[in-house]
């Protein structure tokens, strides 16, 4: 039997008139990676921020770590590890110099941190940094200080939000590499983001979040296999086109999309439709057959795509 | 919990401080020396020539640098009530990520609190330093000098920061040096005697915390032994700083917190 960390029943959060959070329920396991996936204004930072125990909750009940968030805060707060979705690491200071600060927060001894700075600094590839300043970093190297930063505790459960928001694909790339080798040193991960490809790689369960409640819930794959058949066709047309074909993109299959740019046809038998395409005489400019993803599985159940 | 932990915060802002002390060490014997040669010194011949037994019996320059020292007191405080204050929390959430930790609101405005205290000291005894050397007073005396302006240096810590915390956008930060401190620095007892004002500007002077700061300073540096006003006005400062911290964690937790 696995050890709950947290359970969160009928979550409320609400500032002043607008809720953010809407009656939620989840629970996480130890050891686990547990995604929320959902676009911006979701309600996953704000949940996120409760569980961290730096928001206090509107409604219903959660309990981190055996903890309730609301009165044991600073006590909670020193078992976790936290990445925020907003650099607040201090510029002009050093690397090392930021990492000690924190480190002397939990109130860990000097000598103690030392070696867990380099420690760290190791396992985020940023050694050789140690002595810069924070300001002289690129974007994906603030990311990783800050993932050392969160880590310095040694924490029990480890809080990411969009922990690649706004990276570059190879510091993506780096980040997932690294966050991937915490999973399967057993760290529990609880992350957030609104790119289902990082929700497939690093996720072994998560719940999709729209309008601040939760839509679906399981592990990735069986997500889209209970939500969207196994294929989707792209099809992109010339500017213009696609309006001009009312009703025949909805003829080859039960399930289709049309979005601004192109139309999703779902099949279980992708060169099937797309024989059916040539057939019908339509001319997309490009046509694309993929698997299905979470980005599908979102739009089947809020009629939105997640990126705008 | 808090106090502990308020300390780490503390030890935090001297690592951070390390950064830019060379520069504040500078200014902070630099301030000083201009403003007493050229009020204490050049100004204060012309004052003296027209005051043969002297300004409350002293010299302009004797009379001047006391009150100066604890309006530079002030002015640090104000500084780092108002502006570091906003960076924390705005500008480099720096603050944020300090709550992330089982530092709590409690902790982090205590230490916020100590450091600026710490700042106030270095500024004010550097000052201590300028006017022994001057001649004004005895190093005993300038040492004295320095209780009157850590009470009102931390009083305006306490009560900018429980301002600043409560603002929106920081426009309201320009607005309070300017129409604020600017006048208290100007108007309260510094440059001149408060008596040389119309009266209805004195029972505004004395609510301020800076005017029985100079008060307190000029009767110890001239040697007056402290009389009852004295420590009604420690009372007074004392009083402005604890309702001042009081003032401060609520609406920071509301800010940093949500």
């Amino acid at each position: 039997m696995a050890e709950t960390l947290i359970t969160a029943q009928g979550l409320v959060k609400k500032f002043d008139d607008f809720v953010a959070v809407d009656g939620i329920n989840f629970e996480v396991q130890r050891g686990e990676a547990f995604g929320f996936l959902g676009p911006n204004g979701a309600g996953k930072t704000s949940t996120m921020r409760m569980i961290a125990a730096v928001s206090p909750i509107s409604g219903g009940s959660l309990q981190v770590l055996g903890l309730d968030p609301m009165t044991e805060g600073p006590r909670l707060r020193s078992r976790l590890g936290v990445v925020p979705q907003e650099n607040n690491l201090d510029d002009e200071i050093t690397v090392y110099d930021n990492l000690m600060m924190y480190g002397r927060y939990f109130d860990l001894p000097r000598a103690f941190l030392k070696d867990r700075i380099s420690e760290l600094l190791e396992f985020v590839q940023l050694t050789d940094k140690a002595h810069a300043k924070v300001a002289a970093l690129s974007g994906g190297m603030k990311r990783r200080v800050t993932i050392a930063r969160g880590l310095i505790n040694e924490p029990d459960m480890f809080i990411l939000d969009e922990p690649t928001t706004g990276l570059d694909p190879q510091a993506r790339h780096v980040l997932w590499d690294r966050l991937y080798r915490l999973k399967q040193q057993g760290v529990t991960l609880i992350i957030t983001t609104h790119y289902m490809d990082e929700a497939e790689q690093l996720c072994d369960r998560l719940v999709v979040m729209d309008g601040g409640k939760i839509v679906a819930e399981g592990p990735p794959r069986s997500l889209i296999e209970q939500h969207t058949p196994r294929d989707v066709v792209e099809l992109r047309f010339a500017v213009g086109v696609l309006e001009t074909l009312d009703g025949q993109i909805e003829e080859l299959s039960d399930r289709t999309e049309i979005l601004a740019d192109r139309a999703l046809i779902y099949t279980s038998d992708a060169e099937k439709t797309i024989a059916l395409v040539n057939e019908r005489g339509m001319e997309p400019e490009t046509v694309l057959a993929r698997r299905s993803t979470l980005e599908d599985v979102f739009l089947r159940l809020t009629g939105r795509t997640l990126v705008d | 919990m808090a106090t502990p932990l308020a300390f780490r915060v503390f030890e935090a802002e001297m690592l951070i401080y390390r950064r830019t002390w060379i520069g504040s060490v500078f200014s902070g014997f630099l301030n000083p020396i201009l403003y007493l040669v050229a009020m204490g010194v050049g100004l204060g011949s012309l004052v003296d020539a027209n005051l043969p037994e002297g300004l409350d019996g002293v010299s302009y320059l004797t009379f001047l640098a006391p009150g100066l020292l604890v309006a530079s007191a002030m002015q640090t405080g104000a500084a780092e009530g108002s502006w570091k204050v906003l960076g924390g929390i705005k500008w480099m959430p720096t603050w944020n990520a300090r709550l992330a930790t089982p530092v709590s609101v409690h902790a982090l405005t205590l230490g916020h609190i100590y450091w600026s205290a710490a700042r106030v000291l270095m500024v004010s005894a550097s000052f201590a330093v300028v006017i022994t050397l001057f001649g004004v007073t005895s190093p005993l005396q300038a040492l004295g000098t320095l209780i009157p302006a850590m009470l009102v240096g931390v009083a305006m810590v306490a009560a900018t920061t429980a301002y600043t915390v409560r603002l929106k956008t920081f426009t309201g930060i320009p607005v309070y040096l300017r129409f604020v401190v600017i006048p208290m620095f100007l108007l309260s007892g510094v440059f001149f005697p408060l008596s040389q004002l119309p009266g209805w500007i004195h029972p505004i002077a004395w609510v301020t915390p800076v005017y029985h700061g100079v008060e307190m300073a000029r009767s110890i540096a001239l040697g007056t032994t402290p009389f009852i006003a004295s420590w009604i006005s420690a009372l007074y400062l004392t009083a402005w700083i604890v309702v001042g911290t009081a003032l401060i964690v609520r609406p920071l937790r509301k800010q940093l917190t949500p």
